[in-house]
């Protein structure tokens, strides 16, 4: 179980350094010097350039061999520098990044777990009942093949613009001011339910398909067989074939992670919900670099740190790892 | 399997049946679209803004005056497009690094899957943005490649895994005995025992290609020029679509989007009853 | 003569396919009395594990045709889903051939014992003793109890299903293939463990199938060979073995090994040819193409021809005596 975790955080550990490198050199040896398109780029905008330059020569160092350029580079994220943000000057890109955060994850904590919870659920509820199966399955089909930023688009505009019952845009009316009053939990609130419900329900799909698909296997397997020789009924052989069928799932969960944060990346979009995603598409807009490298680094931060809580539970749950069982996972 | 069999399960199956109509339909859609619609540029403003469908623009018109079902058919075929090549790209580079790794197995198993590994905890689109957001000019094919060599990770531990199966049968052994090359075992006993599988990874391939390119289409990083389905989504929310209840600019082109990935999806697990026989409905 | 526990009268169990029926078990009649250990023998393919599959869980592509079996005053075979579940384990259990994968890998042994018992109105404390008594038996300590299955050997997993598979103490339990994935000296002791069993009262009778006539010979009591799910001859071990009847029996014991003996004066006689294909089978005698004494009669089904208590299904026995 140690050697387990401890393989998957070296594992981790190499992304990470993989993820920081690709990073520094992207930038750098991208076709077209994209540093210098960079530059050139705000050649009009003295000011922009200016910090740019200040910023390559101070953490970059682009007079210096490419080893230090590389090591600067590494020293610079450990004091938590990001660079400075363009779009936003002179704001450092660490701060706009932990001010948009809380955002991101308000939305998308809640969504993953919910619809983890509720999509297993459901999928192993219609799997092997022909008709409900037959009238579900097209809808979780639908669910998970649309784009979440789209079916945000479709929630807005139905549930927003067609019949009014939500806002559309924000995290809370432009009249406010954040405080912890009960007037602005619920304006709060208000204007998280469709961010969340696009999310939700998309991931919903995915999850009840997987599930479905899953269980299926496991009702045909050896042990569903024995259980229901010796006259088990079918809510213990579905309850004994669900708890196994959760573990792959759990292992899902960490491969759509991605996609996942992807997904609710642009859904901020859709509704300029002020997370992650909307200053990343503010950066793409105004080609702030900094910031869109910023946003990179910790996403697959954040995307490790689920990765490895996710391995903790899956140790958790699974005898055959707990009891140092060697099998691929 | 024998031929037979596999004619009876495959026309017996409604999900197959349906999911090849409506591909058909996509396809000859985006094929003929282009030509059937009156006005050739996607781009060209050739009517009034704001206008809802009509005779004149048979989807409406965006707020400048462009013909929507005109960028909906040019945008099908770059997402029908990015998912082949894309797609296609994905399916090899995991077969191949599946097939090598399985198959070999020892210190080439463990390194290869070693960077499968890493690339899949990375999400591919915030790799794709770092890639997309250097590349000044982008066109779809560098966008197709770029999503193939991202979104691969998976495959190649999937097909490692059904390599590895595969590997301990008798007929590989057999071939082993004989002392063939390796590749000729792959190609020659491993390949076609798997085809069918490969060809269902294809097509899951195929809808994730669309759906990442849409995605890095709708945060700006999509083709620099050209339409796609992404890009009118983008501009719709851009321009305040939804709020100015354009539907049939902000809501068309991600219908036809989820159209196209959920039919692959249900082809997919339609063909995975055809060819699991545990699954099948007598 | 003891009471018959389980009648089993023409019964059929065919497998759907695409090109029609395989008629794997049809026509079959035999009676299981109470405290026999009856064998099952034949070649594989012969439809003596569908047959004791079938009679505990007959799930699709099985399907019931018709004929019945009759345990405890009902047709099992034609129960609600309500009823049979009641029958099974209590009445009528079994001993998969798939015992070392029949278990759970992710729950604990004494979570799936615990949860079995109380679908049957019992619980692991309730039963505790019984369960560690019978441990003993099997030569497994009670500490596998606290176990994953994954924790356990493939034959520890076998020994624990022989003791899941009784707690209820059933009329009937039906042994599938036990022995076959075993080396000689374990099938022994597995054998022995499970005539042990039925001495403590753990079930009352024994299906026993296996396609090994040697392990047969030591626990069953009555033998019924079966061929292309057709009852072949049924009849007492010791007679069955020192004088077979049907052809078919003659040349399965002849193919046996026999010790002492060496290859080089006496060859192994294997049986030509293949067991006919069930797919939409005609009538006739199953094993006509193979048999050496066919004739003309043979293109008609044999009915079972009774012998003062041997029965055989064979036209050679039409006159009571082989002609």
């Amino acid at each position: 179980m140690r050697k387990y975790l401890t393989k998957k955080a070296i594992i981790y550990l190499i992304t990470f350094f993989f993820a920081v490198t690709i990073d520094w050199v992207i930038p750098r040896f991208m076709p077209g010097n994209p540093i210098h398109f960079l530059i050139s780029r705000f050649a009009t905008l003295p000011e922009a350039v200016k910090v740019i330059q200040s910023y390559f020569t101070q953490a970059f160092g682009l007079d210096k061999p490419l080893h230090e350029q590389y090591l600067n580079f590494w020293r610079a994220l450990f004091r938590g520098d990001l660079g400075i943000s363009i779009y936003l000057y002179p704001q450092p890109v660490a701060k706009v990044i932990a001010r948009s955060l809380p955002y991101t994850l308000i939305v998308l904590l809640p969504a993953v777990l919910l619809s983890f919870a509720v999509g297993n659920r459901l999928g192993a509820f219609v799997a092997k009942k022909r008709k409900l199966d037959n009238f579900a399955l097209p809808i979780f089909y639908t669910l998970t093949a649309a784009p979440y930023f789209w079916f945000g688009i479709l929630l807005a505009w139905l549930l927003g613009v067609v019949f009014r019952l939500f806002p559309i845009a924000g995290a809370y009316s432009f009249a406010m001011t954040p405080s912890f009053s009960w007037r602005f939990i619920v304006n709060f609130l208000y204007h998280w339910v469709l961010p969340f419900s696009s999310l939700f329900l998309v991931m919903l799909g995915g999850w009840a398909i997987g599930m479905r698909n899953m269980i299926i296997y496991e009702l045909e397997a050896n042990y569903s067989r024995y259980l229901e020789s010796l006259g088990a009924s079918q809510s213990l052989i579905r309850r004994y074939a669900y708890r196994n069928a959760i573990l792959p799932q759990v292992t899902g969960l960490a491969i759509q992670l991605g996609t996942v944060v992807a997904g609710s990346l642009t859904t901020e979009i859709v509704f300029s919900y002020p997370g992650i995603g909307y200053i990343l598409m503010q950066g793409i807009l105004n080609q702030d670099y900094f910031l869109i490298q910023g946003c990179f680094l910790f996403i697959i931060l954040g995307v490790l740190i689920a990765n490895f809580l996710i391995d903790i539970f899956y140790v958790i749950i699974d005898p055959r790892i707990r009891k140092s069982y060697t099998g691929e996972v | 399997m024998t031929r037979k069999e596999f004619a009876y399960f495959f026309l017996r199956n409604k999900k197959v049946i349906f999911a090849m109509c409506v591909l058909g339909f996509l396809t000859f859609l985006a094929v003929v679209g282009p030509y059937i619609s009156p006005y050739k540029d996607p781009l060209a403003f050739v009517g009034l803004g704001y206008q809802p469908p009509s005779k004149q623009h048979w989807l409406g018109t965006n707020t400048f005056g462009q013909d929507i079902f005109t960028q909906l058919v040019h945008g099908l075929r770059t997402s029908l497009f990015v998912g082949l090549v894309g797609g296609s790209l994905a399916t090899v580079i995991g077969l191949l690094i599946g097939f090598v790794a399985g198959y070999r197995g020892g210190w080439i198993d463990e390194l290869l899957m070693m960077f499968t590994n890493i690339l899949m905890v990375i999400p591919t689109l915030a790799l794709l943005i770092i890639i997309a957001a250097y590349l000044p000019y982008r066109g779809i094919f560098i966008q197709s490649l770029i999503i193939g060599f991202t979104a691969w990770p998976w495959t190649a531990r999937a097909v490692r895994a059904q390599a590895l199966s595969l590997k301990t049968r008798e007929f590989v052994d057999l071939a082993r005995i004989t002392a063939r090359r390796p590749l000729k075992i792959i190609f020659g006993e491993i390949m076609p025992n798997m085809m069918s599988y490969v060809f269902m990874v294809f097509i899951l391939q195929f809808g994730g290609a669309i759906l990442a390119a849409t995605g890095l289409d709708f945060i700006g990083l999509g083709p620099t020029r050209g339409m796609s389905l992404g890009i009118m989504l983008q501009q719709a929310t851009l321009w305040n679509a939804i709020q100015l209840g354009m539907w049939w600019w902000a809501i068309t082109p991600g219908a036809v989007i989820t159209l196209i990935v959920a039919t692959l999806y249900i082809m997919n697990t339609g063909l995975d009853e055809i060819f699991n026989p545990k699954l099948r409905e007598m | 003569m003891r009471d018959a526990l389980l009648t089993v009268r023409d019964l059929k169990i065919y497998y759907r396919t695409l090109y029609g029926y395989v008629k794997a078990v049809d026509g079959v009649a035999f009676e299981l009395r109470d405290g026999e250990v009856l064998g099952i023998a034949g070649e594989s393919g012969c439809g003596k594990s569908t047959l004791g599959n079938g009679l505990v869980l007959l799930k699709p592509p099985m399907k019931y045709v018709g004929g019945e079996a009759i345990l405890d005053g009902k047709n099992i075979m034609a129960l609600s889903q309500k009823e049979i579940k009641r029958i099974r384990y209590e009445k009528i259990s079994i001993i998969p051939q798939y015992a070392m994968d029949a278990l759970n890998p992710t729950k604990k042994i004494r979570q799936i014992v615990d949860d079995l018992l109380r679908e049957h109105n019992s619980s692991f404390e309730e039963k505790r003793e019984l369960i560690e008594e019978r441990l003993a038996i099997v030569n497994l300590s009670k500490k596998v109890l606290n176990m994953y299955p994954i924790e356990l050997s493939g034959g520890m997993k076998q020994r624990l299903v022989m003791v899941i598979s009784t707690l209820m103490n059933p009329d009937v339990l039906v042994a599938d293939e036990i022995t076959s994935a075993l080396d000689v000296s374990t099938q022994r002791s597995v054998v022995q463990m499970l005539y042990e069993m039925k001495e403590k009262k753990a079930m009352k009778s024994i299906i026993f199938i296996t396609h090994d006539l040697a392990v047969l010979y030591q626990i069953a009591d009555r033998i019924m060979v079966m061929y292309a799910g057709k009852v072949a001859e049924i009849g007492p071990t010791e007679e069955m073995v020192r004088n077979p009847l049907h052809p078919y029996t003659k040349m399965l014991l002849a193919s046996l090994p026999k010790i002492g003996v060496r290859f080089v004066n006496e060859r192994l006689k294997g049986i030509p040819g293949y067991p006919p294909n069930l797919l939409n089978i005609g009538p006739g005698c199953r094993f006509r193409e193979r048999c050496p004494k066919a004739f003309a009669k043979c293109e008609q089904d044999p009915p079972i021809f009774d012998l003062n208590g041997r029965k055989v299904s064979c036209w050679l026995f039409e006159r009571g005596d082989e002609r």
